[in-house]
């Protein structure tokens, strides 16, 4: 790790930026004192729990409040009825044509998934809404209900909503791909599974909403404050009379993009006038939050004999549960990003989220484009083997590369420096390790992988910033950016510390307000540092261009001479003054020190018609590397060296960086070997952490991180974003070095022990302890 | 609801609390007494996020009922931030070595490595692994936690 120390020559030496600092909101964090959403209370306030659905499908015959209400202390009982708009359509595609479904608030008429919300109580105490929610009565007539997302497909399906069981069908293509096929050396086929995931974000679902005057507020858990217009928009109220403030999260990862308490807290508050607070239990939230798409993946990969691939020809599935949600977009990205870092000249690609009486499916980091690295990793390593080539040899002769051009048409405009993770990760695992008892298979495998950061381009994005420059030099900055724990807020204070000079202790970052802070977007898609980093490096920019002719002329140099380091401007002498003199200096010629900019990214369109166009800002590049032992009579497999390198272009803080890739490489681990949200007719099997089982300190490897800076990316001083990017490549580089154990491949996630046993068992292979795969 | 009065010994200050029977010490101690750093993450004792030390040991406050914790000392994160807020050396570390993210996990995280520290003076990372398997972390990888610890025990665990 002592190479993020040193960056390349490409990266010019800053001061503030690429340092481990530590400050701001985690000084807080090590001191327990951060305030989160449960954290709050006011006078008078009440308590809320949710009715929800115990079945998955089915018509409401009737809910008596009655017996709820009576019960001494309950301040409201709300169904369907109470909703002003009981109804929101979500348009994930942005108006490429996904099916426009509505999804109540609370479900008056029908139920489409276990939990779904049907009714809420609000009480003196969690002990009496408790008890209320208990007492409150639903009659259901039950439906037949669809739980598999290829039985989605079939004609006579049930249908989960009237409009149809496809929310929608992208398509992306470009060249012959049946002529490549043809024309091909070896095709290979593989069809890919994976599983429901929980985020299990430590923080449950919170929030408290009060009444400010005839304000609607609610401080809650969020991603996305942007919310607040869907809030004012169901109590049929003007959007400026909501104000949503997100506290700094526990954890979000796509979870808390969606809203979760929002629109109960709010609705409560609304009608009670009362300040409420919700937080939903962890069953609750394991039960009924939205989770990671199942997607079922068909991969035909023609390649010539000198390992050149000629043809991608892909079909993706994926299980959106009873709502559609984000799940038109996550198709798209898994479409879009269905080939991986590779140049594939012929494509086509279909991708389909469809209804079920599942739980929802919705983001969750890495966002359908990190399913696909399981199937275009799992097709390359078998390219590779199909060939009698080395998987490295075969992925480096199809690197993309800047100035290539990708499936959706679009030319690659900055550095593709995944070979060069390839070369980190591969050469950090070291020598091989021997087994720990006779019997026990090693193995070896890799994956590289590329991830979007940034929105789909079609969404025209933009953030906000705005920077003052206080009497006495300190700094305030303000943005609409919500802090995931990932040092969101921190990095613009580094980054306004870098132009500015000011120390980071003297500067103060007030977030996610949607009353007093400016739109800064949601924090997802990895695009909070690429966005809202640009904007706040234009806002510094923009007042150094107002200061920076005061400070000349009181120090009596040219502009460009000017250097802003320690809370003070220097000159090219020894002398200097500080930034509180400074802004005196401006005041007194009015000289403004307050300073707003939005930040636009580029924009663009998609044709899903011919399936080309603009999608994604641009990527992030890296390469895992796993040494695993299986042991052969159990099917356990346990990881004994983990790697992972990521061009990060700049890392603006290296510590956070490396925090960021072990976190995604931790959750990969999970998503790749033990977690899965086991569902038997829409019914959950696993609604607690005593059956759903993330990665603990004992489980998993220390994660070794190799950071790249290729200096080159769209983010401010050059980085790319990291948020996402680490959780893709896990599964298939586990995978990879399970096959290289066993001989036998998994297709199916997650590589449980009982299902590594069955594929040993098929193969017949662990009687004969093969150490290698066959050619 | 039938509440009785107990006092419980909060970071070496008396607390006095009405409780029911049922309270758990979670809510008491997160609600009734405004100590915001013992929290609710799964109301099952596996997460970890509500760990306080019950005289001096790790115990999950989401499965401990309030009156039980009466006549024992409770040692909350708190209790480890010195005069004018500086911080203990164990939290400097993590704060040094990027131990805390999203921060939700930390109080548990820290004072369960706080109570080894305690008992053991030198246990190695695979030791401190074993001790950490009760506090759920879904942020760090855990890499950067077992760094902090193994730097502030190195340092003689002042």
């Amino acid at each position: 790790m002592s190479d993020t120390l040193t960056p390349p020559e490409t990266v010019t030496a800053m001061r503030v930026v690429g340092r481990r600092v530590a400050h701001h909101d985690f000084v807080d964090k090590v001191r327990g004192s951060l305030h989160y959403a449960a954290d709050w209370q006011l006078p008078g306030m009440l308590h809320a729990r949710l009715v929800r659905s115990l079945v998955p499908s089915a018509r409401i015959v009737s809910i008596d409040t009655k017996e709820a209400l009576a019960l001494p202390g309950v301040a409201a009982v709300l169904t369907g009825a109470d909703v002003p708009r009981n109804s929101l359509v979500e348009r994930a595609s942005g108006g490429l044509g996904e099916l426009l479904v509505p999804m109540p608030i609370l479900a008056a008429e029908r139920v489409r998934y276990v939990g779904e919300p049907v009714a809420v109580v609000a009480a003196v105490t969690q002990q009496v809404a408790d008890e209320a929610a208990e007492l409150v009565a639903v009659t259901y007539e039950e439906l037949p209900g669809l739980f598999d997302m290829e039985a989605a497909l079939e004609p006579g399906a049930p249908l989960v909503h009237d409009e149809g069981n496809v929310l929608v069908s992208w398509h992306i293509g470009r060249g012959d791909v049946a002529a490549a096929l043809a024309a091909a050396d070896v095709v290979v086929e593989g069809t890919y599974r994976t599983q429901h995931v929980e985020h299990a974000y430590l923080e449950p679902e919170a929030g408290v909403g009060w009444m400010a005057g005839d304000v609607v507020t609610v401080r809650a858990s969020t991603q996305v404050i942007e919310h607040a217009a869907e809030i004012a928009e169901i109590l049929d109220l003007p959007a400026n009379k909501v104000r949503v403030i997100a506290a700094y999260m526990g954890g979000g990862f796509g979870g808390k993009e969606d809203m979760t308490v929002e629109p109960f807290v709010a609705l409560l508050v609304w009608k009670t006038r009362r300040p409420v607070r919700m937080i939903w239990d962890r069953q609750e939230s394991m039960l009924a939050s939205t989770k990671r798409h199942p997607f079922r993946m068909r991969y035909r990969t023609a390649a010539r004999r000198d390992g050149t691939i000629l043809a991608q020809d892909i079909d993706l599935l994926g299980d959106a549960g009873a709502y559609p949600y984000l799940s038109a977009r996550i198709l798209f990205a898994g479409a879009a990003l269905s080939c991986g870092p590779y140049r594939v000249p012929n494509v086509r690609v279909r991708a389909r989220p469809v209804f079920t009486n599942n739980v929802p499916a919705s983001a969750f980091r890495g966002f359908g484009a990190m399913q696909v690295t399981f199937g275009y990793e799992s097709q390359m390593d078998r390219v590779a083997a199909a060939l009698g080539m080395d998987p490295a040899e075969l992925r480096r002769r199809n690197f993309l590369r800047q100035g290539d051009v990708i499936p959706t048409g679009e030319t690659l405009d900055t550095a593709v420096a995944v070979g060069e993770t390839l070369r980190r990760a591969l050469g950090a695992l070291g020598d091989r390790s021997e087994p720990s008892a006779p019997g026990r298979l090693v193995g070896r495998g890799f994956a590289c992988n590329m991830q979007p950061y940034g929105r789909t381009i079609w969404f025209r994005d933009r953030a906000a910033a705005w920077l003052t420059l206080q009497a006495d030099g300190s700094l305030l900055i303000r943005s609409g950016i919500t802090d995931l724990g990932a040092g969101q807020a921190a990095s613009l204070c580094q980054l306004a510390s870098e132009v500015l000079g000011v120390p980071l202790g003297d500067i103060s970052v007030y977030i996610g307000d949607t009353a007093l802070t400016p739109p800064a977007g949601g924090t997802f898609a990895t695009r909070q540092l690429y966005m809202s980093g640009n904007a706040v490096l234009s806002a510094a920019r923009d007042l150094r261009a107002r200061i920076d002719p005061v400070a000349a002329d009181l120090l009596g140099c040219p502009a460009g001479d000017l250097r802003y380091e320690d809370g003070l401007v220097r000159g090219p002498g020894s002398g200097g003054i500080s930034l509180a003199e400074l802004a005196r200096a401006c005041d007194a010629q009015a000289v403004d020190l307050s300073c707003l900019s939005t930040w636009r990214a580029d924009s663009g369109t998609f044709d899903p018609a011919t399936g080309q166009g603009a999608s994604f800002p641009d990527y992030t590049y890296g390469t895992h590397a796993a040494e695993v032992e299986v042991d052969p009579e159990t099917g356990e497999v346990r990881v004994l060296r983990y790697v992972a390198s990521h061009d990060v272009g700049r890392a603006i803080n290296p510590m956070r960086v490396e925090g960021q890739i072990q976190g995604g490489a931790m959750q990969g681990l999970g998503y790749a070997l033990t977690e899965e949200i086991v569902l038997e007719q829409g019914l959950t099997a696993s609604s607690l952490f005593s059956s759903y089982f993330i990665p603990t300190a004992l489980d998993m490897p220390d994660i070794e991180v190799e950071i790249v800076e290729s200096g080159e990316g769209k983010g401010p001083l050059n980085a790319r974003g990291i948020g996402e990017p680490p959780v893709g490549p896990v599964a298939p580089a586990v995978a990879s070095a399970i096959a290289d154990a066993t001989g036998c491949r998994p297709a199916r996630l997650p590589m449980t022990a009982e299902r590594i046993l069955a594929l040993l068992d098929e193969a017949g292979a662990h009687s004969q302890g093969a150490g290698h795969p066959p050619a | 609801m039938t509440r009785t009065r107990v006092t419980l010994e909060v970071n070496g200050v008396g607390r006095e609390a009405w409780v029911a029977p049922s309270d758990l010490l979670v809510d008491v101690l997160h609600d009734g007494l405004g100590l915001g750093e013992v929290r609710y993450g799964c109301g099952e004792g596996v997460c970890g996020t509500c760990t306080v030390l019950l005289d001096g040991e790790p115990v999950s406050a989401c499965l401990t009922l309030a009156v039980q914790a009466e006549g024992h000392a409770v040692t909350t994160l708190s209790a480890l931030t010195g005069e004018g807020g500086s911080l203990h050396p164990l939290q400097e570390a993590f704060l040094r070595l990027g131990g805390s993210q999203c921060g939700f996990c930390t109080p548990g995280v820290i004072l369960t490595a706080y109570a080894l520290a305690r008992r053991e003076r030198a246990p190695s990372r695979a030791e401190i692994r074993y001790e950490l398997v009760g506090n759920l972390c879904r942020c760090t990888g855990y890499t950067k936690i077992l760094d902090a610890i193994e730097s502030y025990l190195a340092d003689g665990a002042p």
